[in-house]
């Protein structure tokens, strides 16, 4: 170590700069899981916007003389019980899922690390009054909160977005607090204070980005149970209104079928299946991408 | 420094009569009782004690970084530059921290944060205060990456890519980012090896003086502190028990507990096979003693330490010592 050497201005070309976002996005291309995942969930969501366009029937019409066909070349995934094109119904219904899975957990998840991580942070008074309202909300099972909300606001897809993203909150409240009130301790933020940071700058900038991990995983997994939720509310005439096609609600009424014409239920829960587990594999990828400790 | 260079030798910072307790299920502990010190500027002041002593808290609440609760600042002024910290309003103390005061923490490993690069956390502070563009903050982070001795193309790397050396060298980096006129060093070399140490220590004094920066050195290392400072003041339970130019206070040591300390510290020279401790514990700081916080332990402690308040004496010209015991030509 030489102190006496001048310090020499470092102009000229500014280091190997490499940002934060270029890191992730380098780390997320060589990460081919992810890459797969983003692939499949964008084909999904392709095909969800252009769905009236590519879907070969309509989804809603019936016919009685073709109920029950197997997968054939005229239905590539056969009928259902009303004669219904499934491949058509499935293209349709995406919108729907794709909508209640991604937005509500989206909702959740911007409410829920909001609430959570003020809870860590300030601790004290507000801690206990949002923690005790989520609480409440615990105390029911999300379900059945999520059903008593559709009751009483009325059945339909907005209100059942709503009442899943309502359901939703405690858990991500939970596990904000949780990351947070870890970081919390580290010195860095006793450091960032010292430097003079802004409470809302020390939150945004030094305790989100480290208590993200385990909440972009339970975000992943909760668009799949948001899905699967919004299926009981169809099946209970809560969610998405018959006729119109809904991943969960087909899975479910394709159930009674299930002995005779298992084709019924294989395609909508292949689909339930290839989207959770894209959005998975994202999700586990953007994590590791995230994390600098991680090697590339 | 918009308000042109102080000379050195001037008064920077004076702390009078600070008073820090923690509450916390309705005990109290009294951190630090009515501790008081000046640093002029250039000046650099060491101060010792035992873990718990409270030299932290001290440093903290210099900085208002104190978390309240639990702590609380009962009584004391902290005067920077004819201005009260305490009594500041949030907003100016903003344009303090960091700028005038910064500090320097103990533990490297978990003083930055793990997922910005390390240059980024330098040009923070630069750009909280100073309204300069981005790339004019991120250009005076790469030359203080340089100052602290670490090449600057290494600006876009993270945390975990630096030994622990050279974590404290992005530490003292981040502090020193805006020329601040006290720095507070709060133990800077506990967390490293003993080579590394030195190096650092170096460092900082060099810079120290370079920059003619004040500094509060914490430490519980005499070593570091003969090495580095110009005064010290030791601290035993929240208290100041002496205060003294380095010379005066290694030559001539006069509160036992100085001696004590002393007499614990392995020689070089002589071979002696054990070391002299001093007796008992540090006292409980929920319950302190009456009278001389350090009488429990003290070997030449008689009645009158037991009860009332301890004089502060000057036994030789600024060499000020908390005792009964001590003989002096005043009182102060």
């Amino acid at each position: 170590m030489n102190l006496q050497k001048e310090t020499k201005a470092p102009g000229g070309q500014p280091a190997k700069r490499k940002s934060m976002n270029a890191m992730v996005l380098r780390r997320m291309k060589n990460n081919k899981m992810a890459m797969a995942g983003l692939f499949i969930l964008t084909f999904i969501m392709l095909v969800a916007i252009f769905g009236p366009l590519i879907a070969p029937y309509s989804a809603t019409k019936t016919d009685l003389l073709h109920t029950y066909s197997l997968p054939s070349l005229q239905h590539p995934f056969g009928t259902d019980e009303l004669g219904r094109d499934i491949m058509s119904r499935l293209i349709i219904g995406s919108r729907a899922s794709l909508a209640i899975g991604l937005i509500s957990m989206a909702g959740a998840s911007v409410i829920g690390i909001m609430l959570g991580s003020l809870c860590g942070y300030f601790g004290g008074k507000v801690d206990t009054v949002i923690m005790r309202f989520m609480d409440i909300f615990q105390a029911l099972p999300p379900l059945i909160l999520a059903i008593a909300i559709c009751a009483a606001l009325g059945p339909g897809l907005n209100n059942c977005i709503l009442a899943i993203t309502i359901s939703n909150i405690p858990s991500f409240v939970r596990m904000t607090r949780a990351s947070v009130l870890n970081i919390r301790r580290m010195e860095y933020l006793e450091a960032a204070t010292a430097i003079n940071c802004s409470t809302s700058r020390i939150i945004a900038k030094h305790i989100l980005p480290n208590a993200l991990s385990p909440l972009i995983v339970q975000l992943t997994m909760g668009v799949a149970t948001a899905i699967i939720s919004a299926s009981a509310m169809s099946f209970i005439g809560l969610g998405v209104q018959p006729p119109n096609p809904e991943w969960g609600a087909m899975l479910s009424a394709g159930r009674g079928y299930i002995r005779n014409y298992p084709h019924m239920v294989t395609f909508s829960g292949t689909m339930i299946m290839i989207t959770v587990l894209s959005l998975n594999m994202l999700g586990d990828g953007l994590r590791d991408a995230l994390d600098p400790k991680l090697k590339d | 420094m918009s308000e042109g260079k102080m000379k050195t030798g001037d008064l920077l910072l004076s702390v009078r009569d600070l008073k820090v307790v923690y509450t916390s299920a309705g005990a109290t502990v009294e951190a630090v009782n009515g501790v008081s010190l000046d640093i002029k500027r250039g000046e650099s002041l060491g101060l010792v004690g035992e873990t718990g002593a409270g030299k932290t808290t001290i440093a903290k609440a210099i900085i208002g970084v104190l978390p309240d609760p639990p702590a609380k600042i009962l009584n004391g002024e902290i005067i920077l530059q004819d201005s009260d910290l305490l009594k500041l309003p949030e907003k100016e103390m903003r344009k303090v921290r960091g700028k005038k005061i910064s500090m320097i923490f103990q533990d490297p490993m978990t003083a930055l944060n793990p997922l910005l690069t390390v240059g980024d956390q330098i040009a923070e502070v630069v750009s909280l205060h100073e309204s300069v563009s981005k790339k004019e903050a991120m250009n005076k982070a790469m030359e203080m990456l340089e100052m602290v001795g670490i090449p600057a193309d290494r600006y876009a790397e993270f945390p975990h890519q630096f030994s622990g050396g050279m974590k404290q060298r992005v530490v003292i980096a981040i502090a020193l980012a805006c020329n601040p006129e006290l720095l507070l060093a709060d133990e800077p070399t506990t967390a490293l090896d003993v080579t590394i140490q030195a190096q650092v220590m170096e460092m900082i004094s060099v810079l120290q003086k370079k920059l003619n920066t004040s500094m509060l050195l914490i430490t519980h290392d005499l070593g570091v502190v003969a090495e580095s400072c110009d005064n010290v003041a030791v601290i035993y339970a929240g208290e100041i028990v002496e205060y003294a130019s380095k010379e005066d206070l290694f030559l001539d040591p006069a509160h036992p507990y100085t001696l004590g300390l002393f007499g614990s510290l392995p020689s070089l020279t002589g071979d002696v096979d054990r070391l002299t401790p001093i007796p008992g514990l540090p006292p409980d700081p929920e319950n302190l003693p009456d009278g001389c916080s350090f009488h429990p332990r003290c070997r030449y402690a008689a009645e009158e330490c037991k009860h009332g308040s301890v004089p502060f004496k000057e036994v030789s010209p600024d060499h000020f010592v908390h005792c009964h015991m001590c003989h002096c030509e005043k009182e102060v």
